[in-house]
């Protein structure tokens, strides 16, 4: 019986063992040379496959780099740390991009936006968004179920009563949340445009009014405080271009819903 | 069975289209949904399935009857013949990264998925329950593979035109490929019978 048993066992291993030099050999003879730029290049990426950079995944993009195909500065997680690794390896200097980060375009928060129902099913913003218009009055608001929350992968992004909450200090500007939202709240935008028009409701003003107190109605107040013609209403809704905007404020303080914001 | 030019060629169909891997057996559903979004790395698949699968039932053969027959240890034949199929995937795998990096690079991920093929654990099982010869064995697994390498390819090309066709939303993606297998296999249905096996 306990022979039986060696013998199965000595046979299975004998094989695993010759198995496992015949492909250690493998190994060694068909060893394929790697431009060792390549692995360092890709230890110095964020190493999140966030896809921010255009390409799959972080070995897609250290490949690129080392072939020369692609600029040293589209690593937007790994900073100014990673493009000083990559102008030592690749001995060319970039400027990083105007550094960006992800803006939530909703203030939509429990007691400013009215309920449409009560929604109990999964939880999950794109099966919520889906069901009759969505849990709020609000179709281009926040649903706040935090499908952005279950993407981050720099732990950057919370729910806080009713909508997302974005930390800047983590935000990598990778764009996950971006592609993932199903009403698109999130924007990447300039770290440097400290006003944004925080609602995106292109709905009549009485139907906006009606949904949301932070609603914006498109009454072009703002457009006509701005001296520099950089905010316009557009589908019913504002927009500034950061290009013009010389983050005066003015827009802020005549817009009757707050709903433009002005940062610290 | 006698290797006569008759019985190879009845062989071969009944390998090929009779008994088909994929649409009669149901092995190696995972890479004919895997891979066969484009004809070219199906058709890559499909070969790097015939290589493994051929040499594997040799290999098979061989731990078979001149291992686990002499020492009476026939009830480790699943077991040893994953063990062996896992190492000589592996081995293809660097004998491809070294010899066709572009089949290599079109390929990627599903290479090491071929480690756990049911198609080929299922050939290598099925030569020896049917009781072939080394060379019945070989020929079962080149053609069966070959069976597969046709069932992925004519996926394939459907697929590509199902990119452009209008399907209605609630069928978009795998349940119309989950449809469309299950068609070709009825089709595949009429061959029964023939081939004599």
């Amino acid at each position: 019986m306990i022979n039986a048993i060696l013998i199965a066992a000595a046979v299975l291993g004998g094989m695993g063992v010759l198995f496992g030099l015949i492909l250690t050999f493998a190994d060694k003879k068909f060893a394929v040379p790697v431009d060792e730029r390549v692995t360092r290049v890709r230890e110095a990426v964020s190493g999140a496959n966030c896809g921010a950079c255009g390409y799959p995944g972080c070995d897609g993009y250290a490949e690129a780099v080392v072939k020369g195909e692609a600029p040293i500065n589209l690593c937007t997680p790994g900073g100014q740390k990673t493009l000083d690794a990559f102008s030592e390896i690749m001995g060319q200097s970039a400027e990083l991009a105007d550094p960006v980060v992800a803006r939530v375009l909703c203030q939509g928060e429990h007691e400013v936006v009215k309920t449409r129902y009560e929604y109990a099913g999964m939880q999950s913003c794109h099966t919520a968004a889906s069901l009759a218009g969505g849990p709020t009055m609000c179709q281009w608001g926040c649903v706040g179920l935090g499908d952005c929350v279950r993407v981050c992968a720099f732990d950057a992004i919370s729910i806080v009563n009713g909508i997302v909450n974005i930390d800047e200090e983590k935000c990598t500007a990778c764009g996950m949340c971006v592609a993932e939202c199903p009403r698109s709240v999130i924007k990447l935008l300039p770290k440097s445009a400290k006003i944004t028009v925080r609602c995106q409701n292109a709905a009549p003003p009485k139907e906006a009014k009606d949904a949301c107190e932070k609603a914006c109605l498109g009454c072009k107040r703002c457009e006509k405080a701005c001296q520099f013609d950089a905010i316009h209403v557009t589908n019913g809704v504002a927009s500034i271009d950061p290009e013009k905007c010389t983050m005066c404020g003015e827009c802020a303080k005549v817009c009757p819903t707050k709903c433009i914001e002005q940062l610290a | 069975m006698e290797f006569t030019l008759t019985n190879f060629l009845l062989f071969m169909v009944n390998c090929i289209l009779t008994n088909n891997f994929i649409f009669s057996r149901y092995l190696g559903c995972c890479p004919f949904l895997g891979v066969s979004s484009k004809v070219e790395t199906a058709a890559g698949m499909g070969i790097a399935v015939t290589f493994v699968m051929g040499i594997a039932s040799l290999f098979t053969y061989m731990v078979y009857h001149y291992i686990l027959v002499p020492l009476g240890l026939e009830y480790l034949i699943t077991i040893s013949f994953i063990l062996v199929i896992a190492a000589l995937v592996q081995f293809v795998e660097m004998f491809m990264k070294k010899g066709m990096p572009a089949l290599y690079n079109a390929l990627g991920i599903y290479l090491p998925l071929i480690t756990t093929n049911c198609a080929v654990l299922g050939a290598a099982i099925l030569n020896i329950d049917n009781q072939y010869n080394m060379l019945w064995s070989v020929l079962n697994g080149v053609f069966g593979a070959l069976g597969f390498l046709l069932a992925i390819v004519l996926m394939a090309g459907v697929r590509e035109r199902l990119e452009t066709s209008n399907i209605p939303k609630s069928f978009k993606g795998f349940p119309i490929s989950l449809i469309i297998a299950g068609l070709m296999s009825v089709a595949f249905l009429g061959f029964a019978g023939l081939g004599g096996m």
